[in-house]
């Protein structure tokens, strides 16, 4: 059940998040494309917590804002971020956008599915869900948690290996 | 439970009323606390005339000089992203404040997952340096804005390694839960465990805040003020002063909560309960912010790479094996 007020909150984030998606791709600058991202990735967070998700909007905000979009600022100012209308375009239009077609079309047709009929009672839902997100990831999903924990490692020793080619 | 209707937003205007009142204050009275404290331990009397009384007035007055200073954007800078930085560092400050309790009863917003929310909130101030450096199209700003992001992820580990340690230690991960749990003597959890924290806490508090030991992203020897060279007038106030001011109240009121018992009184002792946790509280912020006054004037500044150095090899691999050792300790004691 959403209300009046649900529902006009959904729609002004759904309004901030729409904008700033189309802005990261149409934008001339990757630097101004990055921080409209940052834009992007807030407004999902603020959909999580009006889902009642606080712990799911925070991992988002911490991971997301926090670590990856700074690590791509960081990344674009140390090798060429040129200021102004300086334009770092591949001319691949058309590929990029056949592949975020598909890709949406995918995730949406999954989505669908998997959700289907299932509604969440906003109001009269008790307290937040971090207490079962934890329960549920170290105990039905710890295999595939400690798995993708070990990748992360592998990962980092990957990188280190590679940049350490004295 | 959660319905949104007028009064939540009757409710969320004025709570955004008292955090905005709150802040500037605190910033003006942790700056004059900066000029006095700093001036005593190195036997000065500092700033004595403004408002007369030992200058209480100095930073009212320093806010009222940079009023009237004017706004300047140099002509090659990336006018949009220039003036939106010091917004970008300045809010997600402001943010830290709604979780910190002050008494019991008298927190902005107590959330369940109050600690992961200041860590979330903690990391969001890096973009808006990284929008001044950047956009400044000054060489000398985006080195310090590399330096200062490359600084604010290194020394934001440890910070969470300690808050990690806290919240095994309290079961929760609400504020006011862990404030509750802490009926301690001297309010820090198993002697050594907590203290370790603590240690780690307030080395990453003071190089998250770049002050001086760790203030390499605005050294003036080298790179005149980093990030904020190009700003002047209140965009300076807000990207620079203001910024560390706050950033240093709210670190002290996050370390006050976390490790030495919010309004709690400091022992469990009922004759003591007379005293308002206002007072317990406010109190230990002030301990806490002294911490941070008395290490600028004590210690020189380190090398870059010490400084990355210290981060990575020295207090991460600390702060992991606290966490192993407080896992045992929850487990087995």
């Amino acid at each position: 059940m959403a209300t009046i007020g649900h529902q006009i909150v959904f729609w002004i984030i759904a309004v901030v998040m729409t904008v700033a998606a189309v802005a990261v791709v149409t934008a001339r600058n990757v630097v101004h494309a990055a921080l409209y991202l940052v834009g992007a990735l807030m407004s999902a967070a603020a959909l999580y917590i009006l889902l009642l998700a606080q712990f799911v909007a925070w991992v988002q905000v911490l991971v997301y804002v926090g670590a990856i979009v700074v690590l791509m600022l960081f990344g674009l100012m140390l090798t060429n971020a040129p200021i102004g209308r300086a334009s770092l375009d591949n001319n691949q239009r058309f590929l990029a956008a056949v592949t975020a077609g598909v890709l949406f079309l995918v995730t949406s047709f999954i989505m669908v599915r998997a959700f289907e009929g299932q509604s969440i009672d906003l109001v009269r839902e008790q307290g937040t869900l971090t207490e079962s997100v934890g329960e549920v990831i170290f105990s039905a999903y710890v295999l595939p948690f400690e798995v993708v924990s070990v990748l992360l490692l592998a990962a980092l020793v990957g990188a280190i290996v590679i940049a350490k080619r004295d | 439970m959660f319905d949104i209707t007028l009064a939540t937003w009757q409710i969320l205007v004025i709570k955004i009323i008292v955090i905005l009142t709150v802040v500037p204050v605190g910033a003006l009275v942790g700056g004059y606390a900066e000029h006095k404290v700093m001036a005593h331990l190195q036997h000065r009397l500092g700033p004595m005339y403004p408002g007369g009384f030992h200058g209480w007035a100095t930073t009212l007055a320093d806010g009222i000089k940079f009023l009237y200073k004017e706004d300047i954007i140099p002509a090659a800078a990336d006018r949009k992203v220039f003036s939106l930085a010091p917004a970008a560092i300045m809010v997600p400050i402001i943010m830290t404040y709604l979780v910190i309790p002050i008494d019991r009863a008298l927190i902005v917003e107590d959330l369940d997952v109050g600690i992961f929310y200041l860590l979330a909130v903690g990391s969001l101030s890096t973009i808006g340096l990284l929008m001044a450096g950047w956009s400044s199209a000054n060489k000398y700003a985006l080195i310090g804005a590399l330096r200062s992001a490359a600084q604010l992820i290194a020394y934001e580990l440890p910070i969470v390694l300690a808050a990690v340690v806290v919240a095994m230690l309290a079961g929760s991960l609400s504020l006011i839960d862990i404030v509750e749990t802490q009926n301690w003597p001297f309010a820090i959890w198993p002697p050594g465990i907590g203290f370790i924290a603590f240690l780690l806490f307030t080395v990453g508090a003071v190089a998250e805040m770049t002050r001086v030991p760790f203030d390499m992203p605005v050294a003036e020897s080298e790179i005149i003020t980093g990030p904020f060279t190009e700003y002047s007038g209140m965009r300076y106030i807000f990207a620079h002063m203001f910024a560390e001011m706050g950033h240093m109240v709210a670190f002290g009121g996050i370390g006050a909560t976390l490790f030495l018992g919010g309004y709690q009184p400091i022992v469990p002792i009922p004759f003591l309960d007379f005293i308002p946790g206002v007072i317990w509280f406010s109190a230990k912020t002030m301990f806490m912010i002294f911490l941070f006054l008395w290490i600028r004037p004590t210690f020189p500044r380190v090398r870059e790479d010490q400084l990355q150095k210290f981060a990575w090899k020295f207090l991460i691999p600390v702060g992991l094996a606290l966490v192993l050792v407080t896992g045992a300790w929850v487990l087995y004691v």
